[in-house]
């Protein structure tokens, strides 16, 4: 990654003790200094020191508000790292982060080589003579794949915690859980990993039309939502539906049980490549796409003339779903429901409608530009009032607790905070539906989901959660206690505390204590 | 506070009878529990039209067979109706002893046929063309409207129906374990929240939490006794059970997997496993709250039905009307209830899908201002509009 590291000299140059309690709030009395466009990386020797708007308005944009990343900010100034945000260069990572991801399985065999693998593996399987061999077979062929969902989980969260491009790592959340697909189903957790760095990320700044075309060509959405077993005759209505409600229109937007009816007739056909290339009518070779896992049979697809939302789609093969793509993405009905969900993920449980309808028009203006949507986001006054106050869900308040915590020094193993996640409901590819989780903070703050996020900032800030014991067979856990109390919090966290929140932290008996009363204190959680 | 004034009014009422059976006005010590199929379960599967021929047209794979035809057929409650066979060791014996009565035909009138639209729908049970109010459902507004209520959500968020003025607690009743916050670091937690507005949930929360995990750790050792202990939903039943014996008396709790397009299988497969582990599930909840069972009612729900003809994956769609199910120990059960037509093409709605001739607002205002004895105005807080339909089921 090609950040400058000066910043980060300076911010990591001053560690406090613990318990001085007193010199947060004589920090937090000093001016804050903005960042501004011009300000070049200084060979200061005090700590930056930021502005709660400036942290806010970094956290509210990245997983996560912590040293490095407010170190970049000053380095670029508010316009400088805005831009760096919406339009960065590439997904580079740390070298650390990047050994751990590249040493996955999941980064050495791609998805039509998983599933062909695990394809052999399972009609292997059906031939073993006994039902305990058999058993015991089928118990390592699930925990097998299993393993393949964990490491799509462990790529997703290295890059959640240390990715530059942190507001591309937001929306690619945000993106899979607006087309949500649950691991569960079938074969898909060999799919999750592809699904996230190929259908997703790619576009998650991207073009809209070429996000929804992405997922729908692959083979996760179109086994999750039974769209590989819809076919001429034998409607299956389920993914068409989705799409409608889920995806692009929202429900209640205008279209009827005859549009869902008529676009699942235009979907028949698209499905996965199975093993072999499937027989086709004279005359319709042409029409067969066979790419990567994608297929689009003509075999089994619907010929007639299709009515979608009063158009009039002529029968001929795939075109009419990218007819059907550039209706439905172009609608002004998708603009608002997508910007809506947008601005509710970012600004408010109830976004004003101003805002909502602004970003929609950006969203039409460009074509479905989403960086030009999240843009117009950004530069209003109603995203500015909302800083510092929008509820963290758990995914948020889990990365941004560990980013926090550790700054940029690399976690050895993921899996604490998937169980994190879990435990707090929001575990990665785990929902069910294909609603996705709820993104209102409503959904997040009811009385046992408080306790449970009390109990995982006990877990990290007591610095015993296993964050850094490699998972590899007999690896030592290395030292790591969590650093809360650290620069960033002297130099600019401690001024936003409220006084009920000091009063508490004053009287923590260990840092331990104090780690988990600041994990846990309102201040945090949003 | 309105419910307090409703219920000084109702407190100086001598008991009442309702359905010939005595109750005291109103009714403290009922307990509800509502169970939330998620997915729109296949009701026609489970309750099954035995005597439609039509039924058995439409479902050349799916069908289960008529009573009495051998292994896997459907295990008949009256002459027109069985149940799946995936029921036969839970709800079957429940249903003998008049313990469990089902509503066909029920339903909302929300045509959307969108899995989370209906759901909220229901959840909210406010009127049809009114702007929806998320803040207000109707199980946090009858917990409004009683006294001596212990409302609690098993789920591991608040579900919309229990969004309301009244603040209830959740758990997530299949993952209670011991707590690492101790006491004195939820005082200090409880004090930082003391004037925001999570104050109260934050309080509550560490209150039902120490609450919970008492009796559900207690349970779990006398049932460790047991060979096997059961998983999944039976386990959460089982421990809801043990707690609303114990300390709560109006439950909500939610199940998932029901949405079936593809390959849900007939008298054993997909929906049956489901099935047979929601009936193990609701059987030991029965067992689990003891003597309470007769103060007690479930009712189990669904957003909406399936399409009644199978799809072309032996499966189905989503449809319209559902089999609502009303359990409990005074339930007058062993029957199906409500209103009914027969099981042909010309009576589908929309010439797919059970039509909706009992409205959930109706069945259960019924049903609520019975077993609570509800006065009219009280009832009106809950489900605004809404003339409650008298299925007797209490």
């Amino acid at each position: 990654m090609g950040g400058p590291r000066a910043g980060k000299v300076l911010v990591l140059g001053v560690l406090v003790a613990f318990g001085l309690g007193s010199s947060a709030e004589v920090r937090a009395g000093e001016p804050p200094v903005h960042a501004s466009p011009s300000a070049a990386p200084a060979p200061v020797a005090a700590p930056l020191v930021f502005s709660p708007h400036d942290i806010a308005f970094v956290d509210a944009l990245t997983w996560g508000a912590n040293a490095s990343t407010m170190a970049r900010f000053h380095a670029l100034g508010v316009e400088g790292w805005l831009k760096e945000q919406l339009h960065p260069a590439r997904d580079t990572l740390p070298a650390e982060a990047q050994r751990q991801i590249e040493a996955l399985e999941i980064s050495r065999r791609s998805a039509p080589q998983l599933v062909t693998e695990f394809r052999d593996r399972d009609a292997a399987l059906k031939n073993l003579p006994s039902p305990e061999e058999k058993g015991a077979a089928q118990k390592v062929y699930q925990a097998d794949m299993t393993a393949r969902a964990r490491e799509a989980a462990t790529a997703a969260i290295l890059r959640a915690l240390y990715a530059p491009d942190q507001l591309r790592e937001r929306m690619v959340w945000f993106w899979l859980n607006h087309f949500n697909v649950h691991q569960a189903k079938g074969n898909l957790r060999l799919l999750m990993a592809d699904y996230q760095d190929n259908a997703i990320r790619p576009h998650a700044l991207g073009k809209f039309r070429d996000l929804l075309a992405a997922t729908l060509r692959h083979p996760a959405m179109l086994r999750y939502l039974d769209n590989a077993e819809n076919a001429a005759g034998r409607i299956n209505e389920n993914y068409a539906r989705e799409i409608m409600e889920l995806h692009t229109l929202g429900v209640g937007s205008g279209y009827s049980q005859k549009d869902v009816e008529e676009l699942a007739r235009i979907l028949t056909g698209v499905g996965i490549a199975g093993p072999n290339i499937p027989r086709v009518k004279p005359g319709q070779e042409a029409l067969l796409i066979r790419d990567g896992l994608f297929e689009f049979n003509p075999a089994r697809h619907d010929f007639g003339d299709k009515v979608l939302l009063g158009r009039t789609i002529e029968g001929q093969g795939f075109a009419e779903v990218e007819e059907a793509l550039d209706i439905l993405s172009r609608a002004p009905a998708t603009a608002r429901h997508v910007s809506r969900d947008i601005a509710i993920y970012f600004v408010a449980d109830n976004p004003p409608e101003a805002l909502v309808q602004r970003m929609a028009d950006t969203f039409q203006k460009s074509d479905g530009d989403i960086a030009a949507v999240l843009a117009t986001m950004i530069r209003s006054p109603e995203f500015e009032a909302s800083l510092g106050k929008r509820f963290k869900d758990p995914v948020r308040y889990v990365f941004s607790a560990v980013r926090l915590a550790y700054d940029d020094r690399v976690i050895l193993n993921t899996q604490p905070v998937q169980n994190w996640l879990n435990r707090l409901g929001e575990g990665l590819y785990n929902h069910e539906t294909p609603d996705g989780y709820p993104l209102v903070s409503t959904a997040w703050t009811a009385s046992g989901q408080m306790t449970a996020r009390f109990e995982i900032a006990r877990q990290i800030g007591s610095g015993a959660a296993g964050l850094f014991k490699p998972a590899e067979e007999g690896a030592v856990e290395q030292p790591a206690f969590p650093l809360l109390q650290n620069s960033l919090y002297f130099s600019g966290l401690s001024a936003r505390l409220s006084p009920a929140t000091r009063l508490a932290l004053a009287q923590a008996i260990s840092p331990q204590d104090w780690n988990t009363l600041f994990l846990s204190s309102p201040d945090f959680m949003q | 506070m309105n419910r307090r004034h409703v219920l000084a009014g109702l407190a100086g009422l001598a008991p009442m009878t309702v359905a010939g059976r005595v109750w005291a006005a109103p009714k403290a010590d009922a307990r509800l529990l509502v169970v939330f199929l998620r997915g729109a379960y296949d009701a026609a599967n489970v309750v099954i039209p035995v005597s439609s021929s039509f039924y058995y047209e439409s479902r050349p794979n799916l069908a289960i067979a008529r009573p009495g035809s051998g292994v896997g057929s459907a295990l008949s409650l009256d002459v027109d109706w069985g149940l799946h066979p995936a029921l036969a060791s839970s709800i079957l014996p429940l249903f003998q002893r008049g313990e469990v009565a089902f509503v066909p035909f029920a339903g909302t009138d929300d045509l959307t046929r969108s899995h989370f639209e209906t759901q909220d729908t229901i959840e909210l049970g406010q009127e049809v063309n009114v702007r929806r109010d998320y803040r207000s459902g109707f199980m946090a507004r009858l917990a409004h409207e009683l006294t001596g209520v212990r409302p609690i959500s098993f789920t591991e968020q608040l579900p919309l129906t229990f969004q309301g003025e009244v603040a209830v607690p959740n758990v997530a009743i299949n993952a209670v374990g011991k707590a690492g916050i101790d006491s004195r670091q939820a005082k200090l937690i409880t004090a930082m929240y003391e004037h925001g507005p999570l104050s109260g949930a934050v309080a509550e929360g560490f209150r039902v939490r120490d609450e919970v995990y008492q009796q559900v750790t207690d349970h779990m050792m006398e049932a460790s006794r047991n060979a096997a202990s059961p998983k999944g939903f039976e386990l959460s039943a089982r421990r809801i059970g043990r707690l609303m014996r114990e300390t709560f008396n109006l439950g909500f709790v939610d199940v998932g997997g029901w949405d079936t397009h593809v390959n849900q299988g007939g008298a054993t497969g997909y929906l049956a496993d489901r099935l047979g582990e929601l009936g193990r599930g609701l059987a030991g909840f029965a067992e689990e709250i003891g003597p309470k069972w007769n103060d007690t009612v479930v009712v189990v729900l669904s957003e909406f039905g399936r399409t009644f003809r199978e799809n072309g994956n032996h499966g189905t769609d989503h449809g319209h009307g559902s089999v609502y199910w009303v359990l409990g120990g005074g339930v007058r059960g062993g029957r199906i209830a409500g209103e009914q037509v027969a099981v042909d093409q010309p009576h589908l709605f929309q010439n797919r899908d059970y039509p909706v001739l009992t409205d959930y607002r109706g069945l259960l205002g019924g049903l609520i201002r019975q077993l609570y004895g509800l006065d009219a105005a009280s009832l009106g807080r809950v489900f605004a509009n809404v003339t409650p339909k008298d299925l007797a089921l209490v």
